[in-house]
């Protein structure tokens, strides 16, 4: 509970402070809690609902926890021309990595491309999307 | 002496390894300087030393490089003719200089255009932007001078400058080029805009899958903020929503509710952010502002073609053998941006399909690659060229999955708010699948959603599916509130016009035996 407080502290009096407050939370803690909804909520004179509603809407942002790696795989139509589609299906089964999808990296004449972490990879084939998930596990 | 070498530190040339090549160059006993990308990025990463151009290196190719004897030189980059055909306004500096040096900046014309505001006053400053003819680079081609007037001449104690960085269209990466390679171009036409309409804070709202960008903008917004003042830019981050791009619901993103549409009007230019006057642009639009006032309005609009006036910062991407960022005046057409400048396809295959404008842009046959460049051309064929991208497909494209991932990326990135949209993709997936599965094709790779209880197998003919489908196209593009649920219609029916056989439908020249 304190450290949503002194998370909600540092972005009182900014316009607009509910995306900042929860890309924090979500950095902090994996996932936005339920604890942090209401702790937020009262700060902002806003109701439970209301933050739950942001935090359901946007991709970012995960009511429930996941501590598993994240790799975010382009599967937008710039890597689809570039076969991604067939790339994705060499992927081995495995729960160890969480593979997401994001639409559009902006590496777009190089894919297909994928992003761990703030680290970007291009120009992806089976064997170095593989050592990457592999380097993940 | 040492040897110096300049390799960019865009994101695309960090993803293809230009930081093991730099160290590698360092640890060489260069000095090693990183700069914004010249954006040829089948060349990525790409060194310069002395006007030079050696790509795309790996580390192991070093040696041979600095020996002289390396088979990866180009020769003298600004000759190169990818970049010696380009007309560069906007991106005049990349690959030139390095994107946080204040003192690069300055020295390449930087603040020019802020000083050229100051001096003629805000009401020539907009007489500037309206002479230049420039057009919302973001896609509604909208006239920027039109706008600002709205906003300056509205009365309000607070009035916004909010720059749309949330460009999620596939192919389209100049926003990113710009905010990594040279922000404070982007600041400077933000600090004009704001000059000009009377707003005293701006927002520029970045896409989250952006973290190279926005720690560039971040840190250039921090190192400028003396010149720019009393003008104050902070820089937002989105949380991944693709409708945030939409700029209503980028401003309701932005006071922090749920990334819905607005209804319009009002427009954002009268209530805007927190129910303010407030200019939004696009990145490629206010980046184009500074030029504009170093230079005048006129010397912009003297190229173009058409009511399009200026410069366009066209985005090759896809299956292309040369892709990257080509800036040139409007005009220039489809065929020569795919074959002439891109190079044909990457996998050495036919072209079947060129996608212009993003996932809500038309598909384009080789038949349509005599279309000049410009904003009514691509409408007058039943296209747009949204933000310029251009996204090339070899002959293993499958159409039908194409328009099928149109309609299920509307139906994932639906903000809800409208019906069309909302329901319209979801029912516009499932009657895909209904045609695809009539229509199987050899190459099919596309995921299928599990037949749905009201997708009775026989009850309509494939043709009164096909009518459906257009039917149910025509009721999103003129029933839905934003470009999202709009604009979906066109990748799908241009799709079906130009490759029916793609959805088992006879080709047009045997139905008309």
């Amino acid at each position: 509970m304190e450290r949503f407080a002194e998370i909600i502290a540092a972005h009182a009096g900014r316009e607009g402070a509910l995306l900042p407050i929860l890309h924090d939370v979500q950095a902090a803690f994996g996932h936005v809690p339920e604890e942090a909804e209401r702790a937020i909520a009262a700060a902002l004179n806003l109701s439970r609902a209301e933050v739950h509603g942001v935090v359901s809407f946007y991709h970012d942002f995960h009511a429930e926890a996941d501590a598993r790696p994240v790799l975010k795989l382009c599967r937008a139509e710039a890597c689809q021309a570039r076969g991604v589609d067939a790339l994705a299906a060499t992927l081995p089964e495995q729960n160890r990595v969480k593979v997401e999808t994001v639409y559009c990296l902006g590496l777009c004449s190089v894919g297909p491309n994928a992003m761990v972490g703030g680290k970007v990879h291009a120009r992806l084939d089976g064997a170095k999307l593989a050592a990457l998930v592999e380097s993940l596990a | 002496m040492t040897v110096t070498v300049r390799i960019s530190d865009d994101a695309l040339a960090l993803a293809c390894g230009a930081d093991e090549v730099a160290a590698a160059f360092a640890k060489a006993g260069c000095t090693v300087e990183r700069v914004s990308s010249w954006g040829m990025h089948w060349l990525e990463p790409l060194a310069e030393i002395d006007g030079a151009g050696y790509g795309p290196l790996t580390a192991d190719d070093v040696p041979a490089v600095l020996a002289g004897t390396s088979p990866l030189g180009i020769g003298p980059i600004a000759e190169h003719p990818f970049i010696a055909r380009q007309q560069r306004f906007t991106f005049a500096r990349a690959g030139k200089t390095r994107p946080l040096n204040l003192g690069d900046y300055a020295a390449s014309g930087g603040w020019a255009g802020l000083r050229k505001a100051h001096d003629i006053g805000a009401e020539a400053t907009i007489a500037e932007v309206t002479a230049s003819g420039l057009r919302g680079r973001g896609g509604a081609g909208f006239p920027a001078g039109i706008k600002w007037t709205t906003v300056a001449k509205a009365k309000a104690a607070q009035k916004y400058v909010v720059c749309n960085a949330d460009e999620g269209d596939s192919a389209t990466f100049a926003d990113r080029m710009v905010m990594e390679g040279d922000p404070f171009m982007l600041i400077e036409g933000m600090a004009i805009a704001a000059y000009a309409v009377g707003a005293t804070r701006g927002y520029v709202y970045i896409r989250s899958e952006y973290p190279h960008a926005i720690a560039k903008m971040e840190a250039a917004v921090r190192a400028c903020a003396h010149i720019i003042a009393p003008f104050v830019l902070e820089v937002r981050t989105g949380a991944g929503a693709y409708v945030c791009g939409e700029e209503t619901s980028l401003l309701n993103s932005l006071e922090g509710k749920r990334g819905e549409v607005r209804a319009k009007p009002p427009l954002p230019a009268l209530e805007g952010l927190f129910g303010k006057p407030t200019v939004v642009n696009n990145v490629l639009t206010l980046a184009a502002v500074p030029w504009i006032l170093a230079h005048g309005g006129t010397a912009y609009a003297a190229v173009g073609f058409g009511r399009s006036k200026g410069t366009m910062p066209i985005q090759l991407a896809g299956n292309v053998k040369h892709g990257g960022l080509f800036e040139v005046g409007f005009g220039i057409t489809l065929g020569e941006l795919v074959n002439e400048i891109g190079g044909g396809t990457a996998s050495g295959r036919p072209v079947r399909a060129v996608q212009v404008g993003g996932p809500l842009g038309a598909y384009h046959p080789p038949s349509d690659f005599h279309l000049p460049f410009d904003y009514e051309s691509f409408a007058a064929a039943d296209g747009l060229i949204g933000h310029a991208g251009l996204t090339v497909f070899d002959d293993t494209a499958d159409m039908s999955a194409q328009a099928r991932f149109a309609m299920e990326f509307c139906a994932a990135e639906s903000c809800g708010k409208c019906t069309p949209c909302r329901i319209g993709s979801t029912r516009g997936v499932e009657l895909i699948d209904r045609i695809r599965a009539r229509a199987p094709r050899a190459a099919d790779a596309v995921e299928r959603l599990p037949q749905t209880h009201n997708a009775r197998k026989g009850a309509r003919t494939l043709a009164e599916e096909i009518t459906l489908l257009e039917d149910l196209c025509e009721t999103m593009k003129f029933g839905s509130l934003c470009a999202l649920g709009g604009f979906t219609p066109y990748p799908v029916l241009s799709a079906l016009r130009h490759w029916p056989e793609d959805f088992g439908a006879a080709l047009p020249a045997e139905a008309a035996e």
